[in-house]
């Protein structure tokens, strides 16, 4: 196993630092919100984790296709890691938002399309993993993951706008209130550096995970070379 | 001698194959029939509606049905194949990879097709809804078609996998979903007799849905059966 | 006619195939021997462009694989010991579809011609899932030549088959063979591989480490040459294996 490179060192402390920072913003620097109160705070990690899993996606993507056409290994490593990592952080997100819809409408679930996309995307990739595990040639199942995870970026889309025309034209309401607004409230101006800066934090925290993952990954990768030449 | 044989001949070769194949054993149609039938029946006692409130969830149950029926056809097509080593057989052929994918989808819609011919009749005359509108005939082609062009792809895969069976319905649910949505919404206006600029925005999808996942499926098939 | 050199196949971390050379002049019969596990099966798969190298050359009849492989297919027929027939179909539909897909020039001629030289034309009309194994294997070689392709490929084709069903396989083989067609076979059966085959290679460890021609051979020959091979085989794995 070799040393992890002095990026990736500096890379850790610069996203602890960070997470520090913006966890102190969120629960210093921003003010509390005038109608929902404190548990509005939750809505700085909600989203920005949601666009990290929508991130970590859009990694698996663009390296599936990127594996389809170069068929070099490293292409599924930062593929499965994507998914993973993506799921991992949408997962928060749709659970933050649960935590947030509760005492903001009196409902754990909103079937507002942000949230309902932000499911079936969570169902597609966690379908991703049990296609990866049902499959034993390392080859097939990293074509098989690059394909899959194509179409499944590409589904979301189309599912969200789906799920938003659904809404409109019958805005039939589970649970008491008006699923459109995700809680839609003004911004001041302090409100909006703390989200940017989540925005980032997350961001920084997302390429750092991810470095260590695909790092993982070629150990694992290592290993079984190793193991296959003991065995030989 | 040409090196390839002819798209349209390979593909053509295929659909005729596994209509005559099926033609033979019925079995595949027969047990999507089954199922399907079944499916409306539980629904019939779960469900336990009035007149009135099942003509509004027509098109919801249509829809499931369909579609947990066709999941059972894509199955078995694909499955055939793989059993047989005769997805070896048709890779040996010197044919475009993608000929195979088409004549492969083709067929699976017809059966698809044939199912909801039957079905939609037999529910008809259970509930007494007249189904017999162009709109919602219009959809089924629609919804069934992305459908199928995503199913078919996926079926290739999950055949080859351990967990065969169940991993079908897994894969294929959740990125179908556009067309479910779309094509259970349009069919309810369709029979609710709604004006067809309203109806537009959920063709639209169906059609967008349709082309991006027909195109994306035959061009990664090749790295589907490859080895 | 065919050339293979320095063929690697890895599956991930497991290398298969190491640098295997393989070389067949046209008209050969080589029956490919080797253990469980040698690689036989992955080395025929990708003669048949079914799977593909990853490292190496491959050359049949002229034209290279994977780039040539549609070009390489026409001149392939490939029995595998999974029938790759349909049962739902009748012997003749089934010839009649792999015809179309090969484009097969007068077909309905053809398919009556292959289906006499297999001693199936009494049962043309039915359907495959009715056959026995042996009469199975003898439509599947049918298929195999329907579209008179230059190389035969047969992975383990007396698998499964009774002493009858076998004498009658070998007996469509020899009469197939003889038109000068090139023949590569791997079996398990070392005394029919001796009846059939003019050259014998066996694979170990991913690699062909012996190859005798019919010529070479006393008369229970086979069985001693190869038992030899593997031997010296298992000896120099061990003498390698590191410490």
């Amino acid at each position: 196993m070799t040393a992890q490179p002095k990026f990736l060192k500096i890379l850790n402390v610069v996203t602890v630092l960070f997470l520090a920072a913006a966890i102190l913003m969120v629960f210093l620097y921003a003010p509390i919100e005038a109608v929902m109160g404190l548990v509005q705070k939750v809505f700085y990690f909600h989203v920005a984790a949601g666009w990290t899993g929508m991130l970590g996606f859009f990694v698996a993507f663009v390296a599936g296709i990127i594996y389809l056409i170069t068929h070099k290994r490293i292409w599924d490593i930062v593929g499965l890691a994507g998914v993973e990592i993506g799921l991992v952080f949408m997962l928060i997100c749709i659970i933050t938002g649960s935590i947030w819809a509760r005492p903001i409408w009196n409902t754990w679930w909103t079937w507002d399309p942000r949230l309902t996309t932000a499911t079936i995307m969570e169902l597609v990739y966690a379908a991703y993993l049990m296609l990866r595990q049902g499959i034993e040639d390392p080859d097939r199942r990293a074509r098989f993951g690059a394909v899959y995870a194509i179409l499944g970026f590409l589904s979301v889309p189309l599912t969200f706008f789906s799920i938003r025309i659904f809404r409109t034209i019958h805005p039939v309401v589970i649970g008491g209130s008006d699923p459109n607004a995700t809680g839609s409230f003004d911004m001041t101006a302090k409100m909006l550096q703390t989200f940017m800066f989540s925005l980032v934090t997350f961001s920084i925290l997302f390429v750092d995970v991810l470095w260590h993952r695909i790092r993982m990954g070629k150990f694992a990768d290592q290993l079984e070379q190793l193991k296959m030449r003991l065995l030989a | 001698m040409n090196q390839v044989t002819p798209f349209l001949r390979a593909m053509g070769a295929v659909v005729w194959k596994d209509l005559a194949a099926e033609w033979r054993s019925r079995e595949l149609l027969s047990a999507m029939l089954v199922f399907a039938l079944l499916v409306i029946l539980i629904f019939n006692f779960a469900l336990e509606l009035d007149p009135v409130g099942r003509a509004n969830i027509t098109a919801g149950i249509l829809w499931v049905t369909f579609t947990f029926a066709g999941t059972l056809g894509l199955n078995r097509s694909m499955a055939v194949e793989k059993d047989r080593g005769c997805l070896d057989g048709l890779l040996l052929a010197p044919v475009d990879r993608t000929a195979i994918y088409f004549g492969k989808a083709l067929a699976n819609w017809i059966f698809m097709l044939a199912v909801a011919a039957i079905v939609l009749p037999v529910y008809s005359v259970l509930y007494n809804i007249n189904l017999f509108n162009p709109g919602l005939l219009l959809v089924i082609l629609l919804g069934s078609e992305g459908y199928v062009a995503v199913g078919t792809l996926l079926a290739t895969m999950s055949v080859q996998a351990r967990t065969r069976d169940i991993l079908l319905p897994i894969l294929l649910f959740p990125v179908a979903i556009p067309v479910v949505v779309a094509a259970v919404k349009a069919s309810g206006n369709f029979l609710s007799g709604l004006e067809f600029i309203e109806i537009q925005p959920w063709l639209n999808l169906l059609i967008v849905y349709d082309v991006i996942f027909t195109a994306v499926s035959f061009m990664t098939f090749d790295a589907v059966v490859e080895e | 006619m065919i050339e293979v050199r320095s063929l690697v196949k890895r599956y991930g971390p497991k290398t298969v195939l190491r640098g295997l050379d393989f070389s067949v002049t046209e008209g050969e019969f080589v029956a490919l021997l080797g253990p469980n596990g040698a690689g036989k099966t992955t080395f025929l798969r990708i003669l048949s462009s079914l799977s593909r190298q990853s490292l190496g050359e491959v050359k049949i009849a002229g034209f290279f694989l994977p780039n040539q492989s549609a070009a390489v297919r026409r001149r392939l027929g490939v029995v595998s010991h999974l029938p790759l027939l349909y049962g739902d179909l009748s012997a003749f539909e089934n010839l009649h579809f792999y015809g179309r897909m090969y484009g097969v020039d007068g077909l309905n001629a053809r398919i009556a011609e292959v289906l006499d030289l297999v001693g199936l034309t009494a049962r043309r009309r039915d359907l495959v899932r009715t056959f026995s194994r042996g009469m199975q294997q003898r439509l599947a070689i049918g298929r195999a030549i329907l579209h008179d392709p230059d190389v035969l490929l047969l992975d383990e084709p007396h698998t499964g088959l009774d002493q009858d069903a076998c004498t009658m396989l070998d007996e469509v083989l020899r009469q197939v063979a003889v038109r000068g067609r090139t023949v590569v076979m791997t079996s398990h059966d070392l005394s029919r591989a001796q009846d059939l085959a003019s050259r014998f290679d066996v694979l170990t460890r991913g690699r062909i480490s012996a190859s005798i021609q019919q010529s070479g051979l006393a008369a229970d020959g086979l069985l001693a040459f190869y038992r030899q091979t593997l031997e010296e085989s298992s000896q120099s794995a061990k003498e390698t294996r590191p410490a």
